[in-house]
């Protein structure tokens, strides 16, 4: 196969996934900049192994490579934000501290008025989770895949991806109850 | 089904990531298990909040030609190698063998590596501009781009300011050729990069002049070290920056 029609090839299967990279890219980078570099960054490595790709699901395997350029970019340009050596399974999600169980006692989240500001403050609770819960959030509830393909992308066990993602849930879930309930204190 | 085992396994119901009897069990639970039911209801409304209002991020459109650009680019490095052996093995032509006997011929004159060289030269100075990862030390100061590398290689790279002549120093990195970690000093000519890759080896050499897929080449060996600058600059002007360069080194610095 000549060199264009390798390239051409490539952007057929890789390029119509050009959002999902750059969204994963996003979220874990926060940064809109940063983000455009690790998705080039990402695009060429993919090009380079794409000999290797055997089928299978396109996006899935595009956001593997992604995600790993963004883990890499993260280790060199911000490792404090990549926890590595420490119980991610056994770690508390925020610092408020997780409540283990369920706690029925909650009020329900609030969701029949989505005024910008709760837009943007869930957006920023999601922002704040560590980027390995983060990711299976951005996986799952935005790209939809599942989670086979999850745990192919971020190689973890399924059973991993399913813990992670209720951890998250229940993390976020706790915090927009806070919010729901600060917001009924001061009477909006 | 118990209240704890509905727990491990309600989310990936609300994913419908089950199996068919695991979901059976969960449903016959939730029916019979207010509390349960509250907590499943409860996720259930919060996922829909995420999947409704957490951004979905969209590239924007230059990130999409700027690919299209990198890959063209790439391959065009990548092609001539390609093109040679197709000669070989795909083509009897008398034309093709001309060609691919001139383009040999080419190689053993420059010296056993000098042609492969010339190729990693290009496609680092390439590499360079479209990972936006031009420097690891971006400054125009010699004094702060020097002393970057301290520790950093086996060697102290000669780096000197042109600015007053009309090429910038922008900064400099690490980079990798010929299987080893070289200095890469990057200078600009008015809108143009150009990369100065330096390494030590002995002899002196006269300055070589190779043209690339649009890209100039300038190679040469002074005081116990080589020099490759590749730019897309004109000729005239490379040849201007390898003159400064090479007057403005000594050995002992």
């Amino acid at each position: 196969m000549s060199e264009q029609a390798r390239v051409r090839r490539f952007e057929q299967v890789a390029l119509p996934h050009l959002d999902a990279a750059y969204n994963l890219a996003r979220w874990l980078t926060r940064n809109d900049a940063d983000a455009e570099d690790v998705v080039q960054e990402a695009f060429l490595r993919a090009f380079k192994f794409f000999d290797g790709f055997r089928g299978g699901s396109e996006r899935a395997w595009l956001l593997t490579i992604v995600r790993h350029t963004c883990y890499s970019w993260l280790q060199q340009n911000r490792p404090a934000e990549v926890v590595a050596g420490y119980d991610l399974e056994a770690a508390e999600l925020d610092p408020a501290g997780l409540d283990p169980t369920f706690r029925t006692a909650d009020p329900n989240p609030e969701i029949a008025l989505m005024h910008q500001a709760d837009e943007d403050l869930l957006n920023e609770m999601i922002a704040e989770l560590p980027p390995q819960f983060r990711e299976v959030v951005i996986l799952r509830e935005l790209e939809d895949l599942s989670y086979k393909e999850i745990a192919d992308v971020a190689a973890i066990p399924i059973g991993t991806v399913m813990s992670r993602l209720a951890r998250a849930r229940k993390a976020l879930q706790r915090a927009w109850s806070e919010r729901g309930a600060q917001a009924a204190r001061h009477g909006a | 089904m118990e209240c704890e085992a509905v727990k491990a396994e309600v989310h990936g119901y609300l994913d419908d990531q089950l199996e068919t009897e695991q979901v059976a069990g969960i449903q016959a639970h939730l029916r019979g298990c207010a509390a349960c039911s509250a907590v499943y209801e409860r996720q259930r409304a919060m996922n829909s909040v995420v999947r409704q209002h957490a951004h979905y991020h969209t590239a924007p459109h230059h990130l999409g030609r700027a690919i299209r650009s990198n890959l063209r680019a790439l391959a065009a490095v990548e092609r001539p190698r390609r093109r040679v052996a197709w000669g070989w093995f795909a083509s009897g032509a008398a034309f093709a063998c001309a060609l691919t006997l001139s383009v040999g011929l080419t190689v053993f004159q420059l010296g056993p590596r000098g042609d492969g060289l010339d190729r990693e030269l290009v496609a680092a100075h390439v590499r360079s501009l479209m990972a936006d990862h031009l420097t690891d030390v971006a400054s125009s100061d010699q004094h702060t781009v020097k002393p970057w590398f301290n520790g950093k290689l086996d060697m102290s790279p000669p780096v000197v300011d042109l600015a007053s002549e009309g090429y910038p120093l922008i900064g400099g990195r690490l980079d990798y050729l010929d299987d080893r970690a070289v200095v890469a000093l990057v200078y600009r000519r008015a809108k143009h990069p150009i990369n100065l890759f330096i390494w030590p080896e002995a002899g002196t050499v006269a300055p070589h002049v190779e043209t690339r897929q649009g890209y100039n080449v300038v190679r040469w060996r002074q005081h116990g070290m080589s020099f490759s600058a590749v730019s897309d600059v004109n000729l005239g002007e490379l040849e201007a920056f390898q003159k400064l360069i090479a007057a403005d080194t000594t050995g002992g610095d």
